[in-house]
């Protein structure tokens, strides 16, 4: 089991939309969900359009799901498994994320 | 070997042209090379809209051809040449050029000629009539040098070419032989009815005269002498007295001719020849001439099938009418004079509010036989329909034409027509066709038009298939979902009312309120609006920052490589030399790409998040403010240079366009809005594609809405003329807050309008005549939004807290990596993947 990686502060999540943090080299999305308490993490580069912009899109559910729609083309990814609502051979990839302590932490695999 | 017989067509007019696009889609295409002989230098265009010339039309725009269509086809056409000869015993047509073709078959559809009553002095200069381009090019010149100008004929055609006259600033005259207006289609009541309302509009109508001489007047060029001892001076004289059949090339080839003229033709449009066809306005059916469209339409099917080797008749049609002539609802029906044997008449007056409607039914009181119409016509597709297919009329027929004190509805449902009625006249088009297309999948007015051809000639049917397609799509139970998404069970009108009565001021509020779920980009991106135009609140508020958009979240415009373009506002595209400068500068110093838009502004592109505050300063220090470009909100106003500069500009279009810029700045709509105003009728800033289109006049300003440019192309809808800046400030004020509160999601104004039932007028009624009582509360919505404006950029710039969103990471100071630039043309553009590799490579081998 790889280890949490301390990103940020809870402040410096936005409620309802996302930031992007640089985690062990990698571009990550992180969006807060405050009706869910949640925080979900994916990665920022978005296959469809071939730019890091994933963390500038907005968040919502679809049937229930939690839901990221891409601000460039607007696919919408799942944000628990990272795979895409209109073409599921395509998904970007998600990172397990938590709050502890007021302070955003993220799993990456090695 | 070329085994096709040659089909010759004379003429190519709107039946010309109509005959030849329903032959193309029969069989007979194959079986036929065609020829066709136009005597005009341009192909067939829309004549029953011609006055629309002088509202800003082009020829292009009344084209009736569609682009490529001849050649498509294959179809050989001579423009600018007339068809002189018929030679039928050999089968050959001699064209004015010299031109020899040999025919198997021959349709004729040389049309009409307007009748020049034989007065002494009617060939004078500046006599003219009213039939072509050509015809109006020579008004148009002839009006410049005149002040009064002169129709002779009160009928349908003289008062379109009188309206044309007051359209170009003439004081107007109509002078008729007859005793009343629309002699052919009024009653005595309905004449003087139509009278009275043209004359309110400043044109002087002149009953009973007959021209006996016209001479050189003294005020003005010409006098004309009635046989009454009275006289008329006038500059220019338009004839419209009637048409005549254009059958000289069929009378010297021997063709049978009716004793007053025309091609006598039969039920299949056969001449007395049987090889050759005669259709539209020269032909002879029945003793009768049509001078209408509509028949000349069935005729030009008729033959087409007939050639084709279907079965088709022409066995009369109905000359029922209706039209707007200088803004009066006029229609006629059937028997309107009551020649009928027997028949009855009533009559409803209304002295004050102008109306006058006549009623002709049988002697049972169970048919319908004729209508007339004035003042108010929106009772003409119901009544026509009962007069057409003999519906039985209701205990007390009068009902159909007495005012409806309440909500109660005469109208006839679309149910009780039959399948066979016809909805559209132009395209003869049945409600069971419409039905059928309904069954096959339409669900909007747009497939339907597309589909059938419905409402797409005079559009007079419109409301009638809007009515049988809603009755249809309840009937099939097909329950058409308005809902904005699955959050809510509401249209995007319905949740702004319940913001608006419910004062909600945020998204979670009415999400708990009326939705469901968490919501989605499509539903927030709506109310984020929706409350930004109602309360104009500063978008990036922590309550309103979720719904926002990439583009208005960073208040800049994302480009494909993830990076943004940033507009600064340039109000009516007037800049000055240093604003121009700090623009380079600013551009030069990040290594912008600089770009100037349609909208008469400059793009600055390839801006990092992290560089756009940095951008703004320097930009709101050189005095711009934020253009909006991101938002879905005021864009533009574009403008032409206007009086001030032009030797044609007769107004000062750069200041009204900076003055309305300055005014609707900031104000949030469901889609983006983009103006212009023109200094003149040259129309060099392009109003009439825009969602509000300015135009000077001597008088005043032209007011022109919802026009489009872009994918769908729409010519703005003339909405008031000839008014002052405040009464136009207020007209637009009313307008736009209007939109916003009734427009679909993302529905451009062109949209809005031609989804709106009633339409045009409808909005006229709602805008201009204040009949939903609401243009105060509109009025002072707009005067809120003013007076709330604020420059995002510069709210943004004085909040640390709003800052922070603006670097890549939320934990690094570092640049995305993954944006690249190389350089064309001597300024950056984005690298494509291939080069983007290559730079990793480098990067990587480093």
């Amino acid at each position: 089991m790889s280890a949490w990686i301390d990103v940020c502060h809870i402040d410096d999540l936005q409620p309802d939309s996302g930031v992007c943090a640089l985690v062990a080299g990698r571009q990550v999305a992180i969006f807060y969900l405050p009706r869910l308490h949640a925080v979900y993490a994916v990665g920022n580069f978005d296959p469809f359009s071939e730019a890091n912009v994933l963390s500038r899109g907005m968040v919502g559910d679809l049937g229930g799901q939690p839901m990221l729609a891409s601000p460039m083309y607007k696919q919408h990814f799942n944000l628990q498994t990272g795979i895409c609502f209109e073409d599921a051979t395509v998904s970007v990839p998600a990172y397990p994320a938590r709050i502890e302590n007021d302070r955003v932490a993220i799993q990456m695999p090695e | 070997m070329n085994t096709k017989q040659t089909l010759v067509v004379i003429g190519n007019g709107m039946v010309g042209q109509h005959f030849l696009t329903k032959l193309v889609e029969t069989a007979a295409k194959d079986q036929f090379h065609i020829v066709t002989f136009c005597e005009e230098p341009r192909a067939a265009y829309d004549r029953v809209h011609l006055s629309e010339y002088f509202t800003g039309k082009t020829a292009e725009d009344l084209s009736l051809v569609s682009p490529g269509f001849f050649a498509e086809h294959g179809i050989e056409i001579h423009l600018g040449d007339r068809a002189a000869s018929i030679d039928r015993q050999q089968k050959r047509v001699t064209s004015a050029n010299g031109v020899v073709i040999a025919y198997d078959k021959l349709v004729l559809a040389t049309g009409s000629y307007p009748f020049v009553p034989p007065v002494p002095g009617h060939d004078r200069a500046q006599c003219l009539v009213y039939r072509t381009i050509e015809d109006l090019e020579a008004i148009k010149a002839a009006a410049e040098k005149s002040k009064i100008g002169t129709v002779v004929g009160g009928g349908l055609l003289g008062l379109e070419a009188a309206k044309a006259l007051t359209d170009l600033g003439l004081e107007t005259h109509v002078v008729e032989f007859a005793p009343r207006l629309m002699a052919v289609q009024l009653d005595d009541g309905g004449g003087a009815m139509l009278r009275q309302k043209i004359q309110a509009l400043g044109v002087k109508v002149h009953l009973n005269k007959n021209t006996s001489l016209i001479d050189d007047g003294e005020q003005c060029l010409h006098k004309m002498n009635f046989a009454d001892g009275e006289v008329l001076e006038t500059d220019l004289i338009l004839f419209s007295a009637g048409i005549r059949p254009r059958d000289d090339i069929a009378r010297a080839c021997g063709l049978e001719v009716g004793p007053r003229g025309g091609i006598v033709i039969d039920n299949q449009c056969k001449t007395s020849d049987p090889d050759i066809y005669a259709i539209g306005e020269c032909a002879l059916w029945n003793g009768q001439i049509f001078g209408l469209v509509a028949p000349g339409y069935t005729m030009a099917r008729t033959a087409a099938a007939d050639l084709a080797g279907a079965e088709a008749g022409f066995t009369g049609a109905d000359m029922s009418t209706k039209l707007k002539l200088m803004g009066v609802d006029v229609a006629s029906i059937g028997d309107a004079h009551a020649r009928t044997q027997g028949a009855l008449v009533y009559t409803y007056q209304n002295g004050s509010s102008e109306i006058y409607k006549r009623l002709v039914v049988s002697q049972d009181k169970k048919q319908l036989l004729g209508a007339v119409l004035v003042g108010e016509a929106s009772g003409y597709s119901t009544l026509l329909q009962y007069c057409l297919n003999g519906i039985e009329l209701p205990e007390n027929p009068d009902s159909l034409i007495l005012p409806q004190r309440h909500d109660e509805s005469v109208g006839l449902g679309p149910d009780a027509l039959p399948a066979s009625a016809q909805i559209c006249s132009c395209h003869d088009v049945s409600k069971g066709q419409v039905c059928g297309a309904i069954e096959a999948g339409c669900t909007t007015m747009g497939q339907l038009k597309a589909e059938t051809k419905a409402a797409t000639g005079c559009g007079g049917c419109a409301a009638l298939l809007k009515s049988v397609l809603d009755c249809e799509l309840i009937k099939q139970g097909v329950e058409v979902s308005t809902d904005i998404c699955e959050h809510f069970p509401h249209t995007r009108q319905d949740l702004y009312n319940l913001i608006m009565v419910e004062q909600i001021k945020t998204f979670d509020e009415l999400l708990d309120k009326h939705g469901r779920g968490l919501g989605c980009e499509v539903c927030k991106q709506a109310v984020g609006s929706i409350l930004a135009s109602y309360w104009n609140d500063y978008i990036l508020e922590k309550p309103h920052i979720g719904l926002q958009d990439t583009n208005d979240t960073y208040l800049a415009n994302m480009q494909k490589d993830g990076t943004y373009s940033v507009v600064p506002r340039v109000t009516g595209g007037e800049i000055t030399p240093d604003g121009l400068i700090a623009l380079g500068q600013v551009a030069k110093k990040y290594g912008l790409y600089t770009k100037i838009t349609g909208g008469q502004r400059v793009d600055l592109f390839g801006a990092r998040v992290e560089q756009l505050p940095l951008i703004w300063q320097e930009l709101i220090a050189a005095g711009f403010e934020s253009g909006h470009a991101y938002g879905k909100s005021l864009r533009t106003v574009k403008s032409c240079v206007g009086s001030t500069w032009c030797r044609f500009g007769v107004d000062d279009s750069v200041g009204l366009a900076i003055e309305l810029e300055n005014r609707y700045k900031g104000l949030r709509a469901p889609h983006k809005i983009k103006f212009a105003v023109s200094g003149c009728t040259r129309e060099c800033a392009e109003a009439q594609g825009k969602d509000i289109g300015v135009i000077a006049t001597e008088n005043g300003w032209n007011l022109y809405v919802c026009g489009n440019g872009g994918m769908k192309p729409r010519h703005a809808d003339l909405f008031a003329t000839n008014l002052d800046k405040e009464t136009l400030v207020k007209y637009i004020d009313r307008v736009l807050i209007f939109y916003v509160r009734t427009a679909a999601r993302l529905q451009r104004t062109s949209v809005w309008m031609e989804n709106m039932e009633g339409g045009l007028d409808y909005l006229k009624a709602v805008i201009l005549e204040d009949r939903l009582g609401l243009a105060e509360e509109l009025e002072q919505q707009m005067q809120h939004v003013i007076a709330t404006y604020q420059c995002e950029w510069k709210t943004t710039l004085q909040d640390a807290q709003k800052l922070k969103r603006f670097r890549h990471f939320v934990n690094s100071d570092q640049a995305d990596d993954n944006v690249v630039f190389v350089e064309e043309r001597g300024q950056v553009r984005p690298a494509n993947a291939e080069e983007r590799r290559h730079f990793k490579l480098i990067e990587e081998a480093a």
